[in-house]
């Protein structure tokens, strides 16, 4: 395909927060699967059931014939996931170590470098929307008319792998983007501090909205799998279209595009 | 006997351990550590400023639909307590002493003549669960102005009756401590009635703290003693409560 000249798309700041972002939610995710362990069950409501039954999913550890097994409840469906979920590395723990940070149980460890990366978010966040409002890069992010209608066909491009390298985002590019930093990174902090009860104080009305604390773990936890599976299709999207130029647009901004010509 | 399966899972988690970098974070003492803490002030005076003198959501009776879950100690079992709780706490007094001009020594009967406050909230521990309970008591604002906080004080310390450590140099008894904005806060009650009855003794009898805008392990229960203080250096390991000085939050707002 034909080279077309190196675009500057990436500004510092856009750059620098995406690295604050990436390095943060790692330790936000390991830590928070952390801080799970200490209660490895999600709940619907204000409070966890235990003399009645409000939970969703339960990871656990039974002991049969001498044996630890791992037990994870989903609803009412329960698997086995010795090994992985429940029981690992000789231990009844929900995650595993491999998983968890820090590696051994520690919930005090685990909810300090929570809240420290927690905090580092919000602000690079802040940081992220004001620069962002203010050289246009907002914009960028937010599809056009134009762009929906092209989002069929932007569907198609993209199942069979035909990547368009512009200047520009893709309107699937400029949905997923805008979705997590417009509706799951805002969703996961305000989730957050739904289960803090000094928050509570401050915004009961957020809990109302929520519908209870519980709730709010539960959107927390879920929230955090769809940003694991946003990764999981960012990932796979650099390494089809072309991880070299891809990462000298998010290390240095500047971007290779390719001569388009009508078909 | 040689087990493949635990071997092989063994090595995998091995091979994905990178997370073992960061466990010098859980040594109170290291660089990481303190770096990380710096949250605590942060959050607190985010919190403080957030919330001010506002309440903890309270909520209604049919909101109870479970006893209230015990956690941490929950049957001292030391000789002097086990007594008081034969005889009904009959015995039982609760001392006001450290940076007071007047201080006092309450019995039960005492504490609940007093005018009492009823709230019903949610308990949040630190593990992640959260209980709805009804609680009475008085407010710990009153007890504290019957003994008159000197303008130095600056802290509420709780001293109980919980043995929460044993080990070869001893008991810990369990301690927690507030600043006087949380002490003086309405739903600040030392509680001594739960869910209509006096307090159980798995729930901390005869009287605990109840700190609803914050975590529950501040809640200290079996109280027997508040010393008010100018500085927590002296308790402990100088972090202010058992939990704290474990690593936890002293500030438990989150």
């Amino acid at each position: 395909m034909p080279q077309g000249p190196l675009v500057y798309r990436q500004r510092l700041v856009t750059r620098v927060t995406h690295w604050v972002w990436a390095v943060s939610l790692f330790f936000l995710m390991l830590t928070g699967l952390q801080i799970f362990n200490a209660f490895p069950s999600l709940h619907i409501g204000k409070e966890a059931g235990f003399d009645y039954d409000n939970a969703i999913l339960e990871i656990g550890a039974v002991e049969a014939d001498g044996e630890l097994r791992g037990v994870t409840r989903v609803f009412e469906a329960e698997f086995d996931t010795t090994g992985v979920l429940g029981v690992s590395g000789g231990e009844a723990r929900a995650f595993p170590a491999a998983l968890t940070i820090p590696s051994k149980t520690s919930l005090a460890t685990g909810r300090v470098i929570h809240f420290f990366f927690a905090w580092v978010l919000v602000g690079t966040l802040a940081l992220w929307l004001v620069a962002s409002a203010l050289n246009g890069h907002l914009r960028q992010l937010v599809p056009t008319w134009a762009d929906l209608r092209a989002l069929p066909r932007d569907i198609v491009d993209h199942a069979r792998l035909r990547f368009h390298h512009r200047g520009e985002y893709s309107v699937l590019q400029k949905l997923a983007y805008a979705s997590v930093l417009f509706v799951a990174l805002p969703l996961m902090i305000l989730s957050g501090l739904s289960m803090s009860p000094g928050f509570n104080a401050a915004a009961p009305w957020l809990l109302e909205v929520f519908g209870g604390r519980q709730t709010a773990r539960t959107i927390h936890f879920l929230t955090m799998v769809a940003l694991l599976g946003f990764f999981a299709v960012h990932m796979a999207m650099i390494l089809l279209a072309g991880p070299l130029n891809e990462m000298r647009s998010i290390l240095t901004g500047w971007y290779r595009t390719e001569e388009e010509r009508d078909v | 006997m040689f087990d493949r399966r635990k071997f092989l899972l063994g090595g995998a988690a091995l091979a994905l351990s990178g997370c073992k970098v960061f466990d010098s974070a859980t040594e109170g003492d290291s660089a990481l550590r303190k770096l990380f803490a710096s949250h605590e002030s942060l959050t607190q005076a985010a919190q403080r400023a957030l919330i001010g003198e506002k309440l903890a959501p309270e909520f209604s009776e049919a909101d109870i639909r479970q006893g209230q879950r015990p956690n941490g100690s929950v049957n001292p079992d030391g000789a002097d307590y086990r007594r008081m709780a034969e005889a009904g706490f009959r015995d039982y007094r609760l001392t006001v002493a450290g940076l007071v001009d007047a201080p006092q020594s309450l019995s039960l009967a005492e504490l609940t003549a007093l005018p009492s406050r009823t709230q019903i909230t949610r308990h949040d521990c630190v593990e992640g669960w959260s209980c709805i309970a009804k609680w009475q008591g008085v407010p710990l604002g009153t007890v504290l102005k019957m003994a008159q906080p000197k303008v130095t004080a600056r802290y509420a310390v709780f001293h109980c009756f919980d043995a929460i450590e044993r080990s070869l140099s001893g008991e810990v008894f369990y301690y927690e401590s507030i600043d006087l904005i949380d002490a003086f806060h309405p739903q600040t009650i030392l509680a001594y009635a739960m869910n209509g009855a006096p307090l159980p003794v798995a729930n901390g009898a005869p009287l605990r703290l109840r700190v609803e805008r914050q975590l529950g392990y501040k809640m200290a229960k079996y109280v027997h003693t508040i010393e008010l203080t100018d500085s927590l250096a002296s308790l402990g390991f100088g972090k202010g409560s058992y939990w704290a000085d474990r690593g936890y939050e002293w500030y438990a707002g989150i």
